[in-house]
């Protein structure tokens, strides 16, 4: 495991280092951007009392070294601040809304990774006729959509004409895990046919990327059937580009979250920044831009070690 | 080369200048005025009004040709401006090497290493949100992503022959750059464009529906389903003409990149 566990290690420490730099960048970034917070949450018509007591209650008036520190420093204990709008605690609020929003993802996900791989497999074994040209070009068209628009479509006619599945996806305690499947379809059918096209296509590349290697063509004039040669030989060598796609997808659908649960006004996290966005109340934005980043940032860390670890050259080394 | 284009690149082609037509001649074409109040609210389509009208009656073919012309327009201006920005880092980064591409790439990894969507609504959180400043975020983090590309291919090209042969003649950095590495990086980044302009389409879109894009009265894609998504309820589709109009323009445009880009098979970057 030698040269592999190094390189993981190494991984992990780069991800460590990269979400404090983004931690530095989130917090800084709102700070020496030209315009005066204060103004912007109160508006031109501020007066100067308030505008002074609000700079004080945002601290801007303390060296921002320490600000920062103080910052980390509750957000590495749990500690995220107060809602400037409404004075809650943050982290309380985050909490179950950080929940539902995991929730919606993880089922977009156990529905999307599984079919993309079959369909990206699929593609591969009927390359250039007509279900590859079929499967490509519908993900071609979800891709060329905005996610709330494939939202909405959805929303008027599964939703509205049809009447299949609730257009608004409330969710609370009380429901079942059959109601809330229920209550969150659509919002997960459009993150499925989102996140499935990047995937399928990403897959299809990786595993025609495998067909091209000479063995293949061993396999081939050995006789092999076309579906054998693919499953048995080609996908295990893309396994690793495959999972990498897979957690790239996952990533990506973090952000997908954000505008599809505005879409069904769903009470996850995305909707919560989005809302507190067009309020300028910044200790929430920071908190949610920060923990957005650091799920994109886990993920993609995740990807590159799977990806060392899948790699036989570095597991066994000579 | 226009004679041996295929049938799809034509369409995508078609489409794609019709668009553009449109946006430039929206004043001309447009029935009505952009924020006139025309009729009911939400009528039917009708000879009228051909898409009917919007939540607060005004003509949606109008507000549809006008916010085609701000959509485009925001678009192709954050466009024009990560691609310079990517491509000239990008450039100098291959050429310079060392300390200079060492910098340049890993601040680029820095800020790719966010969303780019949770990163504007941060930045948006405490900038007033006006068309300019809407454009140099979304070009400069788009620009991340140019940069990459731009990189790659000219550090390829960097190691040929005639530039070292360049180099040897003499000739400085601006020289080797504009005119040895840039002929040569065109076409991919030429297809890469395309791909970041509907990005941009997209981007600004989504923007605008969550209410931190585009400010009304100025009508653009995204916020014509904002202002019309509480009618889909009611079975009111005004909201959906966005979809069509998104949907052809990105499917025209990845057409004419899919066959610029099959044209140059060297030298093809990563799409992404």
């Amino acid at each position: 495991m030698g040269p592999a566990l190094r390189l993981v290690v190494q991984r992990i420490a780069l991800g460590l280092l990269l979400l404090f730099l983004v931690s530095i960048l989130i917090f800084w970034g709102t700070l020496i951007l030209p315009g005066d917070v204060a103004q912007a949450i109160l508006g031109q018509s501020a007066t100067p009392e308030a505008l002074a007591n609000l700079r004080d209650e945002l601290g801007v008036n303390d060296p921002p070294l320490t600000r920062y520190f103080e910052w980390l420093g509750g957000v590495l204990t749990g500690d995220l601040g107060t809602a400037l709008t409404n004075g809650k605690d943050i982290a309380e609020s985050i909490g179950s809304r950080l929940e539902n929003t995991l929730f919606l993802a993880f089922w977009a996900a156990v529905i999307a990774v599984p079919l993309a791989i079959l369909l990206g497999l699929l593609a591969v074994r009927y390359r250039d006729r007509w279900p590859d040209k079929l499967i490509s070009g519908v993900t071609l068209s979800t891709i060329s959509i905005p996610e709330f628009l494939i939202g909405y479509v959805l929303m008027y006619f599964v939703g509205v004409k049809l009447g299949w599945a609730p257009t608004v996806s409330m969710i609370h305690d009380g429901m079942n895990l059959g109601q809330k499947l229920h209550s969150i379809a659509l919002p997960v059918a459009v993150l499925t046919l989102v996140v499935l096209a990047h995937m399928m296509r990403m897959t299809r590349a990786a595993i025609l990327n495998v067909m091209q290697s000479p063995y293949i063509e061993t396999a081939d004039l050995k006789g092999l059937t076309k579906f054998n040669i693919i499953w048995k030989h080609a996908f295990p060598n893309s396994i690793s580009p495959v999972v990498n796609v897979v957690m790239l997808n996952l990533a990506y659908l973090v952000v997908g979250v954000v505008v599809v649960e505005v879409v069904f006004t769903y009470p996850g996290m995305g909707q919560y920044l989005v809302d507190h966005v067009s309020k300028r109340d910044l200790p929430v934005v920071q908190a949610c831009g920060l923990i957005f980043a650091a799920v994109y940032i886990t993920l993609n860390m995740i990807a590159d070690v799977v990806s060392i670890l899948s790699n036989p050259k570095l597991r066994h080394p000579k | 080369m226009i004679k041996n284009m295929p049938l799809s690149a034509m369409i995508g082609l078609f489409f794609v200048c019709l668009y553009f037509a449109m946006a430039i001649f929206a004043p001309w074409l447009a029935p009505y005025g952009m924020a006139e109040v025309v009729g009911d609210v939400w009528e039917p389509s009708s000879a009228a009004h051909w898409l009917g009208t919007d939540n607060i009656g005004r003509d949606l073919l109008t507000r549809m040709i006008y916010g085609g012309q701000t959509t485009i327009y925001i678009a192709t201006a954050a466009t024009i401006l990560s691609f310079t920005m990517g491509s000239v880092l990008g450039f100098l980064a291959a050429v310079l090497g060392g300390w200079a591409d060492q910098l340049l790439s890993r601040s680029v990894d820095l800020v790719m290493s966010i969303p780019s969507l949770i990163l504007a609504l941060v930045i948006l959180s405490v900038m007033p949100v006006t068309v300019p400043i809407l454009i140099v975020v979304m070009g400069v983090l788009d620009s991340t992503r140019v940069f990459r590309l731009a990189r790659a291919v000219a550090v390829d090209i960097n190691a040929m022959e005639f530039v070292e042969a360049a180099t040897l003649r003499g000739e400085g950095r601006g020289w080797v750059i504009f005119r040895e590495i840039l002929p040569n990086a065109l076409s991919p980044l030429v297809a890469e464009m395309g791909l970041r302009f509907i990005f941009a389409v997209l981007f600004i879109s989504t923007l605008s529906f969550l209410g931190l894009g585009v400010q009304p009265p100025l009508a653009d894609w995204g916020g014509i389903v904002k202002e019309n998504k509480d009618g889909i309820v009611y079975g009111i589709g005004a909201a959906l003409y966005p979809a069509v109009a998104i949907a052809t323009l990105a499917i025209s445009v990845n057409l004419v990149a899919d066959w610029i880009l099959n044209r140059t098979t060297s030298l093809k970057g990563g799409r992404g």
